[in-house]
């Protein structure tokens, strides 16, 4: 039987979609973001080895108290590095009823196949996209995860041809992606999709100084404060009020 | 049908005592939601300001704003008192214990030593008239008990590994049924039990008919004094109330008697709220009464609910921290014939801590059920999220056993209304009684002999079966110790300190039960877990005593909806309940027990050693029946799902739970946060737990109160920790300190 690569789980998550959900981190990325608080995550055959069965039966553990909201919401790491596994936990997911969301930073997001046909299957299992959007200018993206963001903001507009419900997370972060002009880009960007539910402003914070500690990969934004209140109410009132759909 | 019973319905309840029976028949069951609430009157306004500046002045004199050094306490002592006596038109709801808001009476019943040491503490003296009549003249349930107690007893008290018991102070936990006094009136009470008293021996006069018999008189006799002590306020509470406004003063006075002359640990109102709702239902379409007033009334027992005090010492503060009354009151639940119980005075008593904002008192319980109203999930969960002040219990475990008309009698016990009672006392240190096991009785903390001399663990590393071994013999001693000394508490507590106001508004008939309790109980989990999953070297010092152990390899921790730990921590609960029910309780009671301690697990834990679970030496547990600090790894639900394995069936007194939960963690929005809530707690009961207890804040929260006590918005800032709720400022720093450690693990 097929097995992934899970970094850990979490029996309660009630911001990683609606409802209270069980939370699922896979191990892999290809990003490195410069924020990131799940570095432990980084490495691809990194932590534990489970079928799709023995962690659908974990989860379910939790149904009771799901409601009709609830569910499931696979995190990372970058769950698409793990696509095949994706597949075979969400086709079980869905014969068992469940609720599935994905909150991916679509990285590994291709129109190239064998990767676009499984993720269009994908697309018909997943109930929600939680989708990040680490920066919406392609170099600055670079400097701040290593990668360009051409593929990922074409996902996006992907899912907005599928009509997949997406929701849009931005982090922000001081002198680095908290400036309005790339705020007020990233809401026009946003504009153009016709699938976005919703946008959640994720405010910077240094929680995960620790595990790049552990990891010996020094952390370059030490002085970074998180940012303020009224920086917070600035980008949801340009990110957020008054979507479209 | 008399004038007060108009538009009744029903037969029974009118030819009996039989509150449930006239709820049954009468109440409206309510499934639309909050959107008729009334805000507070300028009358509440003015009242609740008021008690604001008291209840400051009493912070700022350290704790106690008077006390009573002259008058001994009675139904009777006092002549009518006030919130402000230049407001006193503005009270529709009157009566205070003694003649001025919050001043502490003196009870010398429970002990006269420990009612002049209250006193003392707050700089106040006891006129030594009162100390020669109480030592030379009068003998008090304190002195009774220490008169009888073994020197083996004596010795388990003061080694903590029995703590809590009831020998200095009322035992509580006795709910009158004070809706009676609404409904019926004192007199038809009184003809009652003149009719038991007839019947009560008859030519067979043994002494538990002669004990009964003067029970009755005794209960007789207070009744007749609830009716003077009415008069003292000028009401005739002879017949049953006429109208809303009576019923709740009524059954006020009921309950004032109650707390003029008992100062038991517990002293709840109980399950009140659809029987007024009854009251006040007529009285709106009688066009008598108007929402706005309907809720001013509930406001102004509240706000006596809020009021209520005893003069405590030292250590019973450090026992339960922040002077709680337990106060407990109780809304919805679902009937017997399957209608739910929410009606609109369910909604009325929540939205007091709207209007005037969260407090500690009473202590509000919904009885929880997933098949309540989603209006009413939604409303109580709102007022969670916005105030961190109501428990939750389960319904649907409580109502099988309880009926459909009980009463929580303390924190989360629950007794039926009217018809039983319960003897209550103290908890057993399993986690010390563990310690005892491995090193033969012996105190790591005073040297002492303290359990019996059996043959202590003399390996290096721990045996798991060798362990369990000793530790169920030593188990075996310390239940029927403490059963034997709750016992002769009880014995005492009837002959000395009798409820006569409290039992002459149950019936004569009454089920008694005997609720024992654990604390250390995560500690003891997984201790037993590192010993059998791990490897446990055990830490001998010079006198060959286990002081410490050092632990190699990992172990499951009870918490994390593991079956290894879950298995043992079930086991643990049977095993215990089981050797308590080996034994005789007194007066035939029915033997209980509890997974709850209150603030408690502070006091216990600082009498306590190292345990093999890596808790350090005298350090706090872990309260009720929550995993031990840190222990939790897999998230809230995980560590629900844990708690809701303990058989309630074995836990008849309750299984407290307290959960700190960050508002950022539990949704984004406001409505967000409702809606998880209700889902979290119908899956949480859904699955059998008993209670919880849930906090909405962050630590950042609790460290700025903490630091900054003095600010406006900290002055009614209350949290829940087991069983109860508290005043975060009203906490020893001690306790405080021990809530944000805790909240430090919790899931943020």
């Amino acid at each position: 039987m097929m097995q992934g690569y899970i970094h850990s789980t979490e029996s309660f998550g009630a911001a990683d979609g609606p409802g209270v959900r069980f939370l699922i981190f896979m191990q892999g990325c290809a990003l490195r973001c410069r924020y990131c608080h799940n570095p432990d995550t980084w490495a691809l055959h990194g932590g534990t080895a489970v079928t799709a069965q023995a962690l659908l039966d974990t989860a379910e553990r939790y149904r009771a108290y799901w409601g009709a909201a609830g569910g499931i919401t696979v995190s990372g790491g970058e769950p698409l590095l793990q696509i095949d596994f994706l597949l075979e936990l969400f086709r079980k997911a869905k014969q068992r009823g469940i609720n599935t969301c994905i909150d991916t930073a679509g990285q590994p997001f291709t129109r190239e196949g064998p990767f676009f046909s499984k993720f269009r299957e994908l697309c018909t299992l997943t109930d929600l996209f939680l989708a990040d959007i680490k920066h919406i200018d392609a170099r600055e993206h670079k400097k701040l995860t290593g990668r360009g963001n051409e593929n990922i903001l074409d996902m996006l507009r992907f899912l907005s041809d599928t009509g997949n419900p997406v929701w849009i997370r931005h982090v922000l972060v001081p002198q680095l992606t908290d400036h309005d002009e790339f705020l007020r880009a990233t809401r026009a960007f946003i504009d153009t999709l016709h699938n976005v539910q919703r946008v959640e402003v994720l405010p910077y914070h240094a929680l995960g100084i620790f595990k790049w500690e552990a990891l010996g990969v020094p952390y370059t934004l030490t002085d970074t404060l998180p940012p303020s209140q009224a920086r917070i109410r600035n980008a949801e009132k340009i990110l957020c009020k008054t979507l479209k759909n | 049908m008399q004038h007060a019973w108009r538009g009744f319905k029903g037969r029974v309840w009118t030819e009996d005592i039989n509150v449930r029976d006239f709820i049954q028949e009468n109440y409206t069951p309510y499934d639309g939601d909050e959107s008729f609430l009334e805000g507070p009157t300028a009358a509440t306004n003015k009242l609740w300001g008021r008690l604001q500046e008291l209840q400051k002045e009493e912070r700022a004199k350290g704790g106690v704003l008077d006390c009573e050094t002259e008058i001994v306490q009675s139904l009777t002592a006092y002549g009518p008192g006030y919130i402000d006596e230049s407001m006193k038109d503005l009270e529709k709801v009157v009566g205070l214990q003694t003649d001025k808001p919050l001043k502490r009476a003196f009870m010398p019943y429970g002990g006269i030593k420990m009612a002049e040491q209250a006193a003392e503490t707050y700089g106040y003296k006891i006129n030594p008239a009162l100390h020669k009549i109480f030592n030379d003249y009068h003998k008090t349930h304190n002195q009774a008990v220490f008169d009888a107690y073994t020197p083996e007893m004596k010795r388990a008290r003061h080694s903590h590994i029995i703590t809590g018991l009831p020998d200095t102070y009322g035992r509580g936990r006795i709910v009158g049924d004070y809706r009676r006094v609404a409904l019926y009136g004192i007199d038809f009470l009184i003809a009652q039990k003149e009719n038991d008293l007839l019947h009560c021996g008859g030519r067979n006069m043994i002494d538990k008919f002669i004990r009964l018999r003067e029970e009755i008189a005794e209960q007789i006799r207070a009744l007749k004094n609830i009716k003077e002590m009415a008069k003292i306020y000028g009401f005739d509470i002879s017949d049953p109330a006429d109208n809303a406004k009576e019923a709740v003063q009524w059954l006020y006075f009921g309950y004032l008697a109650a707390i003029k002359t008992q100062n038991g640990a517990a002293m709840s109102v109980g399950r009140i709220s659809t029987f007024l709702d009854i009251y006040i239902q007529r009285d709106l379409l009688e066009g008598t009464l108007t929402e706005k007033e309907a809720q001013e009334l509930i406001d102004h027992l509240i706000l006596k609910f809020r009021m209520v005090k005893f003069a405590r010492i030292p250590s019973y503060n450090q026992l339960f921290s922040g002077d709680p009354v337990w106060a407990t009151l109780e809304m919805a639940g679902i009937g017997m014939d399957g209608r739910h119980l929410v009606t609109k005075n369910d909604y009325r008593f929540l939205h007091t801590l709207e209007n005037m904002g969260p407090s500690p008192e009473p202590n509000l319980t919904v009885l929880y059920s997933s098949r309540l109203p989603e209006n009413f999930k939604k409303y109580a969960a709102e007022i969670s999220v916005k105030t961190s002040s109501i428990q939750y219990e389960n319904d649907c475990v409580m109502r099988p056993v309880w009926g459909d008309d009980y009463s929580i009698c303390c924190c989360v016990s629950a007794t039926q209304t009217g018809k039983e009672i319960q003897f209550f006392g103290a908890r057993a240190n399993l986690a010390k009684c563990l310690i005892y096991a491995l090193n033969g009785g012996v105190d790591i903390k005073t040297r002492e002999q303290i359990g019996p001399e059996y043959i202590p663990v003399t390996g290096e590393y721990l045996d798991y079966d060798e362990v369990i071994h000793k530790f169920d013999a030593m188990m075996d001693w310390l239940v029927e110790l403490y059963v034997n000394m709750l016992n002769l508490i009880h014995y005492m507590h009837d002959k000395y300190y009798y409820e006569a106001a409290e039992m002459a508004l149950i019936d004569t008939d009454v089920r008694r039960t005997f609720a024992t309790g654990i604390a250390g109980f995560s500690h003891v989990v997984d201790s037993l877990c590192a010993i059998k999953y791990a490897k446990v070297r055990a830490i001998r010092d010079e006198d060959g005593l286990i002081v410490d152990y050092d632990v190699q390899g990992e172990f499951p921790r009870y918490g994390n909806d593991d079956e290894r730990a879950d298995e043992i921590a079930v086991w643990l609960l049977k095993t215990f309940m089981n050797k308590v029910r080996r034994h005789h309780t007194y007066r035939d009671s029915e033997p209980t027990t509890s997974i709850l301690t209150i603030t408690s697990n502070v006091v216990y834990g600082k009498a306590t050693g190292a345990l093999p679970d890596g808790r350090k030496a005298f350090t706090p547990f872990a309260p009720g029946a929550n995993p031990a600090y840190g222990a939790e790894k897999n998230g809230l639900l995980a560590s629900l799902n844990s708690v809701a394995k303990l058989p309630y069936e074995y836990a008849l007194d309750g299984i407290s739970n307290t959960q700190t939960i960050n508002p950022d963690a539990l949704g984004h929005t406001d409505e967000e946060r409702v809606n998880n809530l209700w889902h979290i707690l119908d899956g949480y009961f859904d699955k059998g737990a008993h209670h919880l207890n849930v906090n909405i804040f962050g630590v950042d929260k609790l460290m700025d109160a903490m630091e900054h006590p003095e600010k406006p918005e900290y002055a009614n800032f209350t949290i829940r920790v087991s069983g109860y709720a508290v005043k975060f400022i009203d906490l020893t720093r001690e306790q405080q300190l021990d809530v944000i450690a805790r909240n430090a693990h919790a899931h943020m």
